[in-house]
């Protein structure tokens, strides 16, 4: 079920500057044009996954293209978030849990043995559904992975804070504070304080697990139009309950769902065309409301 | 309703026994310890086989075995809990096996801890009646309490943690260090304070192994009486050595009501904070 | 592609390290369970190679130094003694713990528990001491010499109480809220809801708690060996003064040599068994209760 699409597609968030060839910068935000490339970042073959006996995925086959936002919708329980930790591997640290098929992240299998766990993690960031500062200060959240990935020099390290937390907004206000402790900002500055702490790794991917859905509607709304100026910078793959929410982000859609006993992806392609022509009725049932 | 209210009446008869049971033993040691208790007694050394004088060199004694189980044990306990909870699995054969001797250390009684210190530490590695020799037995007696609360304050540690930490590319080594160790680390020091009080509560483990001399201990390799030894001696097998076995005891338990409502309350204000946290 | 790769748990090679010196401390810890059992087995080799152990509870008396080697009258009066002091620290043991749970006033409950906890932390040592002190002597103004098994008893038994009414209290504590909701709604009385649903709901950590504390009371030496008198006999009444197994390994250990001092880790290892035995029992009992709730 390997969907895949044959042109260049511009994303619709783009400000009108044309696409270089693999325009993809990293680094600081509104530098240069943000870009959605249908060029296959991470490449899914035929992937499943097992908890024990228990299978939750079924042979999903998936391209996420580069600079873009992929959303993965669908009822709970079909395999969303199982999906997503496949991607940066953090499904190793759960017990008995097994994945069969191919992930190719920038052409390299990143299942194969020997492969550097934490490179892979570090060029795949996570944010996940309840905020999680670590119990430090705003700083030390943001310091100690970047210590940990080799970043010692106070100069730099201070230099990556100011631009992390400038992108993604609590730059001005947190600036005075930074020594407080993170468990102190509210649930959306939390959530903000995770992004940052994970752009200040310089990931090339961000799995995001409904980095919404704990969140007042407010900070909900400013996690919103965070992620959408990451469009183009960073690839981004999103689960989301929201549909409205997907469909007002996203450049591309895939529908999970759960038949017989496994999630299965159903349909993937263009965001606009999933909302206004499915090709699946079940895809045409879920975002009228008809069904999940 | 017969049967209702003569429970009501029996089990307020049990919480009245219970409590009038505690104020006796408490007033008791305090009638009787109270006038003895002065600073001359913590300090002086005993003279007279424990008659007369103070508790100074058993106090110091005392000390040292502490600090000698503490220090052998603690880095074991954490060794081994941050091993069974973070490193590897709990189906494993290893980690059963350690689990499994871990619950057996916990039931064996003080007396056989004392025939095996004697028997290993003092005879077959030669050393002798020592504050080390107890002091080692008494690090075999509390490593299974150390390593469950240490163990248990790590798996209270929301997974989260260990997620994001991941996640974010660290290693295990400097998340445990980082996060999960700083997160738990209420529960280590009640962990530690529950040992200290065992180890200062425990006798028959130390009449075979520190011994029984009452001189202030030159070194580690020296014997040392322990405060409940002294206790012990006094009562047993001093004429007249009562009044000062009340004052030793009173010490002693002073001591221990404060280790322990240290580490009651630790543990209790932690509990509460991540109740509140998760 | 990989197929039915098991979890790797993607240890990078500092991990790795890490995790092995970790896991060559934690076989160190549980060596040490081993090296005990090794120790006894090995001390009390010289004299079990020689005689029967069935001699250990046949023999005429326990005469150590003239060969003979009875344990019955310390196995029994350890025995008794135990049993005793369940009998009469259960009953109230549980009941100081509903009292903490349910029928204290909200004002009292903290307190209440922290009262026990603090005798829980109280060192058998000073236990044996103030039965020394006071419970013989006016056990003594009834019965000479004082020092008995009843007063073994009673000491074990004040011992024991803290075991038996904190784990049966987190035993209660651990019952779910909608059981008292249901038994509320149902217009029960405090003691039918507390003996019919509440108890026997947490039927399964009053059980451990109370074997644990026979455990306790069997292996329990100073307090003891404080107040029973310590004469080797088969007791014939509660103000016999007896000696119990673990008093006695720590009453001849001071100057036995030889067979005696064999006879003397033999006994140990029977003391380690008992108290094995119950903690698999407990074990057991919870695995078992666990299934059958399931």
């Amino acid at each position: 079920m390997k969907t895949s699409l044959p042109f260049a597609e511009r994303s619709s968030h783009s400000t009108g500057s044309t696409c270089p060839d693999a325009a993809y910068t990293l680094g600081e935000l509104h530098a240069g044009a943000p870009c959605c490339v249908p060029e296959p970042v991470i490449t899914v073959e035929n992937l499943s996954l097992n908890y024990g006996r228990k299978p939750a995925l079924e042979a999903v086959s998936i391209d996420i293209y580069r600079g873009c936002i992929t959303a993965l919708i669908g009822p709970s329980g079909c395999g969303k978030t199982s999906f997503l930790s496949a991607l940066n591997r953090l499904t190793d640290m759960i017990a008995g849990c097994r994945i069969n098929g191919t992930i190719r992240f920038e052409g390299h299998d990143i299942y194969e043995p020997g492969n550097d766990v934490r490179q892979l993690r570090r060029d795949i960031g996570m944010i996940f559904q309840n905020p999680t500062p670590f119990p430090l200060s705003i700083r030390r959240n943001i310091e100690l992975p970047l210590r940990e990935h080799g970043i010692r020099k106070q100069a730099e390290l201070d230099e990556r804070i100011y631009q992390v937390l400038r992108d993604v907004g609590l730059w001005d206000e947190v600036k005075d504070r930074l020594n407080d402790p993170a468990m102190a900002l509210s649930g959306g500055q939390q959530q903000r304080l995770c992004i940052a702490r994970a752009l200040a790794l310089r990931p090339k991917v961000l799995l995001m697990d409904e980095p919404c859905s704990a969140l007042d509607p407010i900070s909900s709304g400013m996690v919103e139009d965070l992620i959408q100026s990451l469009a183009g910078r960073y690839t981004v793959v999103i689960v989301t309950h929201n549909l409205a929410q997907a469909r007002r982000i996203a450049n591309y859609a895939g529908l999970f769902w759960v038949t017989e006993r496994a999630g299965q992806l159903i349909e993937f392609g263009r965001c606009r065309q999933i909302f206004a022509q499915p090709a699946h009725e079940l895809t045409a049932a879920y975002i009228s409301g008809a069904r999940g | 309703m017969i049967k209702n209210n003569a429970a009501t009446i029996l089990i307020y008869c049990s919480a009245i026994s219970v409590t009038s049971l505690f104020l006796w033993l408490l007033t008791d040691l305090l009638i009787q310890g109270l006038p003895k208790l002065s600073p001359a007694f913590l300090f002086e050394a005993p003279r007279d086989a424990g008659r007369a004088g103070g508790i100074g060199p058993i106090i110091i004694a005392t000390g040292w075995i502490v600090l000698v189980a503490m220090s052998a044990a603690a880095p074991l306990a954490l060794a081994t809990a941050v091993w069974l909870v973070e490193f590897t699995r709990p189906d494993g054969i290893f980690s059963r096996f350690v689990e499994f001797s871990i619950d057996v250390l916990a039931s064996v009684p003080s007396i056989v801890f004392g025939l095996f210190g004697n028997a290993f530490f003092c005879v077959y590695l030669g050393l002798g009646f020592s504050i080390v020799s107890g002091g080692l037995t008494l690090a075999c007696m509390t490593l299974p309490i150390l390593i469950r609360t240490v163990a248990d304050g790590l798996r209270a540690v929301p997974d989260g943690y260990r997620m994001v930490a991941a996640a974010l590319g660290m290693t295990r080594g400097s998340a445990l260090v980082h996060l999960l160790l700083p997160s738990a680390a209420p529960a280590l020091t009640a962990g530690l304070l529950l040992s200290i009080g065992r180890s200062a509560a425990e006798t028959a483990a130390l009449i075979f192994t520190s011994g029984y001399v009452d001189r202030m201990p030159g070194s580690l390799f020296d014997s040392g009486r322990a405060l409940s030894v002294h206790i012990y001696d006094l009562s047993m097998n001093v004429a007249g050595g009562d009044a000062n076995a009340h004052a030793t005891a009173l010490v002693l338990i002073i001591f221990l009501l404060i280790i322990n409502n240290a580490a009651i309350g630790l543990l209790r204000h932690w509990r509460k904070q991540h109740i509140a946290a998760s | 592609m990989i197929s039915s790769k098991r979890n790797t748990l993607s240890l990078s090679t500092a991990d790795r390290r890490l995790g092995a010196i970790l896991g060559l401390l934690a076989v160190t810890a549980a060596m040490v369970a081993v090296s005990i059992l090794f120790f006894l087995i090995d001390e009390s080799r010289p004299l079990l190679n020689r005689i029967s152990p069935a001699r250990l509870i046949l023999d005429a008396s326990w005469h150590p130094t003239q060969g003979l080697y009875d344990l019955s009258p310390m196995l029994s009066a350890t025995l008794l003694a135990s049993l005793g002091a369940l009998l009469l620290a259960v009953p109230v043991g549980i009941g100081s713990a509903l009292f903490g749970r349910y029928y204290a006033a909200a004002w009292l409950t903290a307190g209440y528990r922290r009262m026990i906890e603090l005798l829980a932390g109280i060192p058998s040592v000073v236990y044996g001491f103030w039965g020394l002190t006071m419970l013989a002597p006016w056990i003594g103004r009834f019965e000479p010499p004082g020092v008995s098994l009843l007063t073994a008893i009673l000491v074990l038994a004040i011992m024991i109480l803290p075991t038996v009414a904190l784990t049966a209290d987190a035993a209660l504590a651990a019952v779910p809220q909608s059981r008292h909701r249901c038994a509320a709604a149902l217009g029960l009385s405090r003691w039918t809801a507390i003996s019919g649903v509440l108890l026997p709901s947490a039927r399964k950590g009053i059980v451990s708690g109370i074997l644990l504390a026979a455990a306790r009371a069997v292996g329990e030496t100073m307090a003891v060996l404080m107040v029973a008198g310590n004469v080797v006999q088969h007791p014939h009444g509660l103000f016999d003064p007896v000696r119990t197994l673990a008093a006695n390994i720590a009453l001849e250990m001071a100057y036995a040599g030889g067979d005696h001092r064999a006879a003397l880790f033999a006994s140990g290892l029977v003391l380690l068994c008992i108290v094995l035995i119950l903690a698999g029992t407990v074990q057991w009992y919870k695995a078992r209760d666990f299934y059958d709730q399931k």
